[in-house]
């Protein structure tokens, strides 16, 4: 067994919050670059370039890209040879309450009744693997409200196939519309149950902007979805033109012969995550 | 950029009727700050007939909310929130004598009937470029209702701050009718 100290993961969580806000990814930097050659719309064009231009001013460290620096939703892939010298939920809190104090980030959590703040951003949303090895990675993804409310869940029939996919796609993201800050990348989650597709469309978008579906199938059927999506006329900030998602990834688990669940996840532009392994 | 137009708040009716959607603005001035439940406090103070504790007439309300300002800034990231849940609130305070409202994403209901009645503007912000905004908030101070926290409303001096006419009062919609233009399937 390997051990690491709790503290060694509050520390990583820490810095995986500040960072996810202030630096934008370089693949979806180079996405919003192609955008602003491609966007039809004067309008659009303007809006691409405005954001370009905020990335630039977040990287400088000073202001977070977005005001909504989000819920703080953290994957960890834990090896099963590694044994935590603590609590881990309790150790990642404590990462996510350090970094939103020191990044001067916005604490967005709160009682879903009374609406009162926790105040320290906590808890996070923890999604935790047990995988082969004596690593642990994790990747903290802060999600805004605005993107985050536009997320849909459909318990399709089988018998409604991939064409079923395809159009409830399509109608979330016209659903959506200026909402969730376009433009957006689409994370799909096909089969599974209930949950499972929630938390694999959700895990589709950590993806690597260019990066393809192992299958074929799959991979086509993104490249697909993204025209499809594009042709929607959204557009930047739901203003209308040619360039509404930036990417669709789909991921995809085996499902019971009954169900066909399939689930829309939207992140906007701000698409944040950082990894590390530790 | 393209072409832009420039105002200086507070607004007058001609201003508002020389707006059309997709004109890009840069405001100057100061702007007011509310959100959910400053808008829902606002509205119980109209509608008990009592008067506000801050002049709305020719103003434009900025539906925001902040990240934490660092020492030595005015503000920190001060981008748009979503409009449509103020959908409920906006003709009232239109019909106080507001000149419109920014934020991001279509604003509804009976929204689009105030905005030509009222003669008002809905611009929006770009969602998620909040720290260039910033960058255009030149000082930032607390108006009313303090124990409110984050959704206090504030008086924003704001410099060239870049906003597009998303819904005019001519009855435009550029939610609508851009979107039109460039739909395909």
């Amino acid at each position: 067994m390997r051990q690491i100290d709790a503290a060694k993961i509050t520390e990583t969580v820490k810095k995986l919050c500040i960072d996810a806000n202030y630096y934008l990814g370089k693949d979806v930097m180079d996405a919003l670059e192609a955008a602003h050659k491609k966007e039809e719309s004067p309008v659009g064009k303007e809006i691409i370039s405005q954001i370009l231009e905020n990335d630039k001013i977040a990287a400088e460290g000073v202001f977070p890209m977005c005001q909504d620096t989000g819920a703080a939703v953290v994957f960890v892939e834990q090896g099963a040879f590694v044994f935590v010298n603590g609590n881990l939920t309790e150790a990642i809190n404590e990462g996510v309450r350090q970094g939103y104090k020191e990044g001067y980030l916005r604490k967005s959590m709160c009682d879903p009744i009374t609406r009162k703040n926790t105040g320290d951003n906590t808890p996070a949303i923890i999604h935790l693997d047990i995988v082969p090895g004596d690593k642990l990675k994790i990747i903290v993804a802060p999600k805004g409200g605005g993107s985050e409310n536009m997320s849909f869940v459909k318990m399709m029939k089988p018998a409604d196939g991939i064409e079923g996919v395809k159009d409830f796609v399509i109608e979330s993201v016209k659903k959506a519309g200026s909402n969730p800050c376009p433009p957006i990348i689409v994370g799909v989650g096909i089969g599974g149950i209930f949950e499972k597709c929630a938390q694999i469309a959700k895990k589709a978008l950590l993806r690597t902007i260019g990066s393809k579906h192992p299958d074929p199938f799959y991979a086509d059927l993104e490249a697909e979805l993204l025209e499809k999506v594009n042709m929607t006329g959204v557009g930047p900030q739901g203003l209308g033109g040619t360039v509404t998602a930036l990417a669709v990834f789909v991921e995809v688990h085996p499902c019971h012969i009954a169900s066909f669940p399939s689930a829309v996840n939207i992140n906007c532009h701000a698409a944040r995550h950082k990894e590390a392994v530790i | 950029m393209a072409e832009v137009k420039r105002l200086n708040t507070p607004l007058t009716d001609e201003d508002i009727k020389g707006l059309k959607i997709g004109d890009n603005v840069l405001i100057t001035g100061e702007i007011l700050t509310a959100r959910d439940t400053a808008h829902k406090k606002m509205v119980e103070f109209l509608d008990k007939g009592e008067k506000l504790p801050f002049d709305i007439k020719g103003q434009l309300i900025y539906y925001v909310g902040p990240s934490p300002t660092r020492p030595g800034q005015v503000i920190g990231s001060a981008g748009p929130t979503t409009s449509g849940r103020m959908n409920k609130y906006a003709p009232r305070i239109l019909e106080a004598g507001s000149k419109g409202m920014i934020g991001k994403g279509e604003m509804g209901a009976g929204v689009p009937d105030a905005l030509k009645k009222y003669k008002g503007a809905y611009f929006i912000v770009v969602g998620g470029a909040a720290a260039l905004i910033s960058k255009s908030i030149v000082a930032n101070e607390l108006v009313a209702w303090e124990e409110m926290g984050a959704e206090a409303v504030r008086k924003y001096t704001v410099k060239d701050f870049p906003v597009i006419v998303a819904q005019d009062c001519h009855g435009g919609n550029m939610f609508v009718e851009g979107v039109k233009k460039y739909q395909r399937i």
